[in-house]
């Protein structure tokens, strides 16, 4: 008996094996192949292969270091030009260059694909699991209120959300619709599903992938410019970000869904690089893959695939040549494209907000327009201050240590406080949808609740000359209530470690703001109509101000005040409405929000997280104006010890590995000797250290004193020595350098332009020193009187 | 062109990607097949004394107007012309299909992920303590005074059955793996070195 229990949780512990069986296949690196370097197109090796633990790579890169874009580069002319020239040897070579040639795009279909399949999926459930938590549809539970309620039969207007189908939880389980009791009882359960969704997110999240908390764009920036950080585009954080987005989204929280989206498109990006050699192998080609991939995530969260292609270069992208663009513009219309035959709305929008009026502005609202723009700004540097200061607060302190504890404290504050309240107890999406539209003869919500004249003889539907009923009014206040409480909850909840957006709140907030706004013009041209702007802006019968715009124009203002984006803002913004006759206004508080916010502080949201982080990010956008030198930047400094260096043939391997030992620098110059100190080349850790293992495992009679040599021939020994050992093939022998009267200014540039790690600094032909990547971001915080030691890695 | 594709991915890891994508688009191509999934929805504003109404009614898009939609019509003959005109009707569809999928299999996927997450941090320590009893787990060195799950009591495992090399290889694997989730941890929550 006790055998068989034996052999009974023996069996159990061995069968989990096989549920990750698949997906643990290619976690430990995410750019080493374990197939022999002539693979060509697909890895398709048996399966023993990817369990094996993958042979690193002589030209692969350890985790949170900076890649070689250079090395990269001429890596992908060399296996080009091989390609190319066996091409002409035989058909079957021709074929593989033309499908060597097809790869990119065929990584672009797939990568549009997945990710509108994926979306669609995203929302799909989200709808479902935000109608979950107020009741539940009886004939089919997996449908939520509104497709709980597409074939019923109620017909006046007051009944409109109402069918027998779909109850609230107190009705199904008291029997109870209406009353005190009611509402206690359902208040109670949208708290308790909400505490229940952010729960399993955070658990889920802690217990299977780290990674997959916060937006993921600060960090996608800095792996687009250079940054490697293993696992971070794997597939169990796909996995892991798409399930918990769902449930952080339908929990209630104010937090969105767009940023994760992009996450989640790049990790499929990433999954399909894996799929050819072209793009494993290289790290700048799947760089270029990844800014394509940025696009279509942005193109399939807000229905626009140029926005989407914009947002990439604007923001996200480090380097963008004008293939990636082409490149990012099929796969965002793949992309767009999978998600509309999904068809998650049902009218055949792909996003939830698409207005349709097309009512004119007049020049006189741009007054109302900047404002809203200067708010906008105000507002994003509000935010980004405060948010900062929390996240620096969670990082530093005993916050820190309780993120589940600090999640579920958010989430229940937030659903305590957001209940009450009509307009936050509703998704986001859904209020900021609201906000937009027009009021028509369709809407039935207490801001559409206008005095109408009974004799009017004019339809129904034509607002301007209405003053406002009780109903507005009350609206007006609620609005209010929800415009602070969004401005505070959202500080506290971006950063959290569940999968957090924020451009839905930040649109939330800024149509929250327009709206009110909006209403406060119209009504005020209504009742003062005989004011001279009114007279001839507001003709009796004609449309006047349109509340809906405002919204537009200050979700615009907002999310341009933090983030900073300004053209893929706009064009984001006039694909979601459609309104193209919008543009000037939008661009008008886009800029205005723009130049408030650069007043107070240059970092838009993302760029303040990379800061508080301490990646590094060598910003293009920033400008060095000093006058500072190579030589103020270079190490060693004057108190350090002396530049480690290797001679070209006169180091033993021991001595090699006592270097790498003792000191943990990235890398070595080589010289010809310690006396002439002429640059030969410059050589890497990583690829030291594999080439020593390799050659002591390897080669034999290779011992710690033997020779190591970079040059051409072995030098001349006497035979008694042990032999030599070749590293050639690892010395870069053309680093960059610069002499040491070079100004940081154009060192900086270099930095940028070239994408390089560090840089070789001279003195009449003899080397003097080192400047690295993270001596220039230490050398520039310390310039803009940040602190220079916030940078952590190089 | 389409089915290649899906063919050739699924010749490598990542196949459930692909058998999800097929699924889908299958399921996509079938809609209406329900004729419950179209319907007109025709919002009639108040009109004199008749008051707010909507109608709705499952025809298709040729027959979305008000004249079919509207029925019975509130008002008489001379009248239903001007009503008409303050009617929108729009067309609308959906594919209940795609959606009753969806909803089941993300469920049935977070229900997966809920169990193997109980199964890692209740179930296996106590399996384990159950076969091994308390002297042999050996701990990893990471995880002293850490209240982690991922033991690493395998290696006893391994050395007392021998096995294939498909299982060794599995284990392997998943113990990789979970040293790499454990490095992450380490960096988002302990240290707070990322993603703070």
């Amino acid at each position: 008996m006790s055998l068989y229990y034996f052999y009974l949780s023996y069996f159990l512990l061995k069968s989990s094996n096989f549920m990750i069986l698949f997906l643990n296949s290619y976690h430990v690196s995410l750019c080493v192949s374990a197939a022999t370097p002539t693979e060509e197109m697909n890895g398709a090796g048996n399966l023993m292969d990817f369990l094996d633990e993958p042979f690193p790579d002589v030209s692969t890169y350890e985790d949170f270091h900076t890649i070689d874009w250079l090395r990269e580069k001429s890596r992908d002319t060399d296996r080009h030009r091989k390609i190319t020239s066996k091409s002409k040897e035989s058909l079957w070579e021709l074929i593989k260059s033309l499908l060597d040639a097809w790869s990119g795009w065929v990584v672009m279909l797939l990568i549009g694909l997945l990710s509108g399949t994926l979306a669609g999926v995203i929302d799909l459930a989200v709808d479902w699991m935000t109608d979950l938590k107020e009741g539940v549809c009886l004939s089919a539970f997996w449908y939520s209120h509104e497709q709980c309620c597409w074939t019923s039969n109620e017909t006046t207007f007051d009944d409109r959300d109402k069918c027998p189908q779909w109850q609230k939880w107190a009705e199904l389980m008291t029997g109870h619709a209406e009353g005190a009791g009611a509402y206690v009882l359902n208040y109670f359960l949208y708290i308790l599903w909400a505490l229940l969704f952010s729960f399993l997110a955070v658990s889920l999240v802690r217990v299977f992938a780290p990674y997959a908390c916060g937006s993921g764009i600060p960090e996608i920036k800095t792996i687009l410019s250079g940054f490697i950080i293993r696992g971070y585009l794997g597939k169990w954080t796909l996995l892991i970000k798409t399930v918990t987005l769902v449930l952080a989204v339908s929990s209630g929280l104010s937090l969105g869904k767009e940023g994760p989206l992009v996450h989640v498109a790049c990790c499929c990006g990433n999954l399909f690089c894996s799929l050819f050699s072209k793009y494993s192998k290289n790290e700048g080609k799947r760089r270029e893959v990844l800014s394509a991939a940025a696009a279509a995530g942005v193109s399939v969260a807000f229905g626009a695939p140029i926005g989407g292609v914009l947002f990439s270069l604007e923001e996200v992208s480090y380097y963008f040549p004008l293939k990636t663009l082409w490149r990012s513009f099929f796969a965002a219309l793949v992309a767009a494209f999978t998600l509309r035959s999904i068809n998650p709305f049902g009218n055949s929008r792909l996003v939830l907000f698409y207005v349709e009026y097309h009512t004119p502005w007049y020049m006189a609202e741009l007054v109302p327009f900047i404002l809203l723009g200067v708010f906008g700004g105000l507002w994003g540097t509000l935010f980004i201050r405060a948010n900062i200061a929390w996240c620096r607060r969670r990082k530093t302190t005993q916050l820190g240590k309780y993120p589940v504890l600090e999640v579920i404290a958010v989430t229940g504050i937030t659903a305590l406080l957001a209940y009450p309240n009509p307009y936050t107890r509703r998704s986001t999406s859904e209020l900021i949808s609201e906000l937009f539209n027009d009021c028509g003869a369709l809407e039935s919500s207490q801001l559409c609740d206008y005095v109408n004249n009974p004799n009017m003889s004019r339809p129904v539907d034509d607002i301007p000359d209405r003053p406002a009923g009780p109903g507005v009014y009350n609206a007006l206040w609620q609005l209010t209530l929800a415009l602070i409480f969004k401005i505070v909850i959202t500080i506290f909840t971006f950063g959290m470690k569940i999968p957090s957006g924020l451009f839905i709140p930040s649109m939330a907030v800024g149509a929250i703001a327009g709206r009110i706004v909006g209403i406060a013009v119209e009504q005020m041209a209504y009742h003062h109509h005989d004011w001279i702007i009114f007279k001839n802006w507001c003709r009796p019968g004609a449309d006047c101000v349109t509340p809906g715009l405002y919204a537009m124009v200050g979700a615009a203002a907002c999310l341009g005040g933090v983030t900073r984006m300004t053209v893929s803002l706009v064009v984001i913004m006039f694909e979601l409405t459609g309104g193209l006759e919008y543009i000037v206004p939008l661009m008008a508080a886009a800029v205005t929000s723009k130049w408030v916010a650069d007043a107070f502080g240059k970092e838009g949201i993302y760029e303040s997280h990379i800061l508080l982080n301490g990646y590094p990010y060598l910003d293009v956008r920033d400008e060095f104006t000093h006058r500072t030198l190579a030589t103020d930047v270079m190490r060693p400094r004057r108190n350090d010890p002396p530049l480690a260096v290797l001679t070209q043939d006169s180091t033993t391997v021991e001595d090699v590995e006592t270097l790498i030992k003792d000191t943990d620098y990235n890398g070595f110059p080589v010289v010809v000797s310690r006396e002439s100190e002429r640059l030969i080349g410059f050589v890497q850790r990583r690829d030291l250290t594999l080439a020593i293992k390799n050659a002591r495992q390897k080669q034999d009679g290779v011992v710690s004193s033997s020779v190591v040599y970079f040059t051409e021939d072995a030098p001349q020994l006497p035979a008694s020595n042990p032999q030599p050992l070749k590293l050639r093939r690892i010395l870069n022998l053309s680093p960059f350098t610069v002499t040491d009267h070079t100004p940081m200014e154009t060192v900086v540039d270099i930095f940028r332009k070239l994408g390089l790690r560090q840089c070789l600094v001279t003195r009449s032909g003899r080397l003097l020193g080192i400047i690295t990547k993270k001596d220039v971001l230490r050398h520039m915080a310390q310039m803009m009187n940040q602190d220079p030691e916030s940078i952590m890695f190089n | 062109m389409l089915w290649v594709l899906m063919l050739h991915s699924l010749s490598i890891r990542g196949h459930y990607t692909s058998s999800l994508l097929a699924t889908l688009i299958e399921t996509a191509q079938t809609q209406q097949s329900n004729s419950e999934d179209i319907r007109c929805k025709c919002i009639c504003p108040p009109y004199r004394e008749v008051e707010g109404q909507i109608y709705k009614q499952n025809v298709s898009l040729k027959d979305c107007n008000c004249l079919h939609v509207v029925d019975p019509m509130p008002v008489d003959g001379k009248d239903v012309e001007a009503y008409c005109l303050r009617c929108e009707c729009k067309y609308e569809e959906r594919s209940s299909g795609t959606i009753k999928f969806t909803i089941i299999m993300y469920l049935s996927i977070l229900g997966l992920l809920l169990l193997y997450m109980v199964y890692l941090t209740l179930l296996e320590p106590m399996l384990k303590r159950r076969l091994f009893g308390h002297s042999q787990l050996i701990q990893s060195d990471d995880d002293v005074g850490d209240q982690q799950p991922f033991a690493n009591a395998h290696n006893v495992l391994s050395r007392s059955h021998s096995r294939s090399n498909v299982l060794n290889k599995v284990e392997h694997a998943q113990q990789r793996w979970r040293r790499q989730v454990q490095e992450q941890r380490k960096s988002v929550f302990d240290r707070h070195v990322v993603l703070s």
